[in-house]
């Protein structure tokens, strides 16, 4: 393998993480539809659902460019499996209640603003753009989640319960985060990527900034820590996403849908 | 001098026929004021009850892109009920009251919503047929008597006619596809063109409220010229894309240059609306659960600005 194909598949690789991630909670946010608990908060989830769609979208096509098989971003969102998705493990995660779907956004957006914050001065141009244009949505996304962290920490005594065990039920999918390996360590190298253990003091800056203001507690869940989305080791929740959202170009392969 | 209620009315009225608009504040009779209460309030019913069966299907978009747009469409349908729950409430009612009205059943939403979504064509019927049926309503609307009715139509066609263009665009689309895409889109078709007919209400002849919401300028046309003006638009719409509309007896009339129709099936109009429709059920009882499942999330919100009020 030369040289320029094992950067273009480290970037190929490094694209679908961050596309995946996109995708997967963006799929997970548009459950709400609907169902949320007060009208300007279904406007609220299906417009964030709408931000990681279109970021999915970019970083989908753009990683199907880099690979240079022709794959679109339908391709690669419509036509893996599971084990082929790069997803962090935290974005697969049921919604569980209002409080937990938070929870759960407040953590990835704080890393994906630290990330794409980051990955904006990135040496690869493109994906600088992306990162640039995203940053922007996400700083929504972190505004939005934490307002509702600090809401619900400091809301109620139901409201505080709820939202702490929600905590302490995700944290076990945050060392995903940070897991690196050699795809970013060969990025790193060339100045696509970011050092992820410069990230971490970051994300935990911004989320115990948050916390205390919630008068929420950080858990300590070192031994069972779950890994794996950059091998594509998930949960089992993810083949059910993929079952639903893959349903229609997977039973029509004929079929074209604009 | 005080002047007496029969007073006030004659002097509204001459207003409501001089052209003039009324605002919040203006004096209006206690029955004006009820009656665009329940048609503001089951209109922004409308557009959040609709957000159900269109989100049916987000999760199994067929491409990102149709993914993203429908995620754009129902967000814009949640636009629309919080700025109409808006504007009813300058009449003296909150959108809490107006909610519970909903769930109890004493206040209606569009029949149509209580039809199911059982294909991905239908997504695209419901932005041509149900969208395009609520333009023609809503353009009509937007001439109203109650300037923030008014001003409220205004805005919220601008966007109805994107939905109303990209459900057309994806069946236009789906005809030129495969035979099973074809089917799909001809088997929404034939179940959403009834239904879309029947948006425009009973025929005037059977049509309680219609006299006085004329004279009132709140309606300025019959729910049958409305449907008519709908018909007319749909159907070469439908042709130029090889859709079939479901009426044997539909046919052009070349003298007075509209399409009669077949006879609308009234008693399942009123069968839907009094709750009986393929999905009465679920959509209520969705909204209710929403409502109850984040009581606790609206108690918190409202227990931390209480604690932070300085």
């Amino acid at each position: 393998m030369n040289t320029t194909t094992e950067n273009n598949s480290a970037l190929f690789e490094y694209l679908l993480r961050l596309g995946d991630t996109s995708l997967i909670l963006g799929h997970r946010l548009a459950e709400w539809c609907g169902h949320a608990p007060i009208l300007e908060e279904d406007i609220a989830l299906t417009n964030i659902s709408l931000d990681h769609i279109g970021q999915a979208r970019l970083l989908l096509d753009y990683a199907g460019k880099i690979e240079g098989k022709g794959r679109s971003e339908d391709a690669l969102a419509y036509h893996r499996d599971a084990r082929q998705f790069r997803n962090l493990l935290m974005a697969e995660q049921p919604n569980g209640d209002f409080g937990n779907t938070m929870v759960r956004q407040f953590l990835i957006s704080v890393y994906n603003f630290h990330l794409y914050s980051a990955l904006s001065k990135s040496a690869d141009a493109e994906l600088a753009a992306i990162a640039a244009k995203s940053v922007k949505e996400v700083a929504y996304h972190v505004r939005h989640s934490s307002d509702w962290l600090i809401r619900l920490g400091d809301g109620t005594a139901e409201s505080h319960e709820r939202v702490q065990q929600s905590i302490n039920d995700l944290w076990i999918y945050v060392d995903d985060f940070f897991n690196g390996d050699e795809v970013d360590a060969m990025l790193v190298s060339q100045n696509i990527a970011p050092e992820l253990n410069a990230i971490r003091p970051l994300w935990n800056e911004t989320v115990q900034l948050t916390m205390v203001k919630a008068g929420l507690q950080i858990p300590q869940v070192n031994s069972a820590m779950r890994t794996g989305s950059r091998k594509g080791n998930h949960t089992e929740y993810l083949g059910y996403i993929l079952a639903e959202m893959q349903f229609l170009p997977r039973a029509y392969p004929d079929a074209e849908w604009l | 001098m005080i002047a007496t209620d029969t007073e006030r009315e004659l002097e509204f009225q001459a207003k409501i026929d001089r052209g003039e608009v009324i605002e919040p504040k203006d004096w209006m009779p206690e029955r004006y004021r009820k009656q665009l209460i329940r048609m503001m309030s089951q209109h922004a019913h409308s557009e959040v009850v609709g957000m159900l069966p269109e989100g049916n299907w987000i999760t199994r978009a067929p491409s990102l892109a149709r993914k993203a747009i429908l995620l754009a469409k129902v967000q814009d349908e949640g636009g629309h009920g919080l700025y109409i729950y808006s504007a009813a409430e300058t009449l003296g009612i909150d959108r809490g009251e107006m909610i519970d009205q909903l769930h109890t059943g004493k206040a209606k939403y569009s029949s149509i919503f209580n039809y199911p979504t059982l294909n991905w064509a239908d997504i695209g019927a419901i932005g041509w047929l149900v969208d395009g049926a609520a333009i023609v309503n809503q353009t009509a609307l937007a001439k109203c008597s109650y300037g923030p009715y008014s001003r409220a139509m205004i805005r919220i066609c601008k966007e109805e006619n994107f939905h109303h263009k990209q459900g057309y665009q994806m069946l236009a689309y789906m005809m030129r596809g495969t035979k099973e895409q074809q089917e799909m889109a001809q088997d929404a078709m034939n179940r959403f063109w009834w239904p879309a007919l029947m948006m425009f209400g009973p025929s005037d002849t059977d049509s309680p409220n219609s006299a006085e919401l004329m004279r009132w300028k709140v309606k300025l046309y019959s729910n049958d010229e409305l449907r008519q003006r709908f018909i007319d638009r749909t159907v070469p719409q439908a042709e130029a894309i090889g859709l079939k509309i479901p009426d044997p007896k539909l046919k052009y009339n070349e003298t007075t240059r509209h399409y009669e129709h077949g006879e609308i099936d009234w008693q399942e109009f009123k069968n839907v609306v009094n709750g009986n429709g393929p999905c009465n059920r679920e959509r209520l009882r969705a909204r209710v659960k929403a409502d109850a499942d984040g009581k606790w999330v609206r108690d918190a919100a409202e227990a931390y600005a209480k604690k932070h009020m300085n």
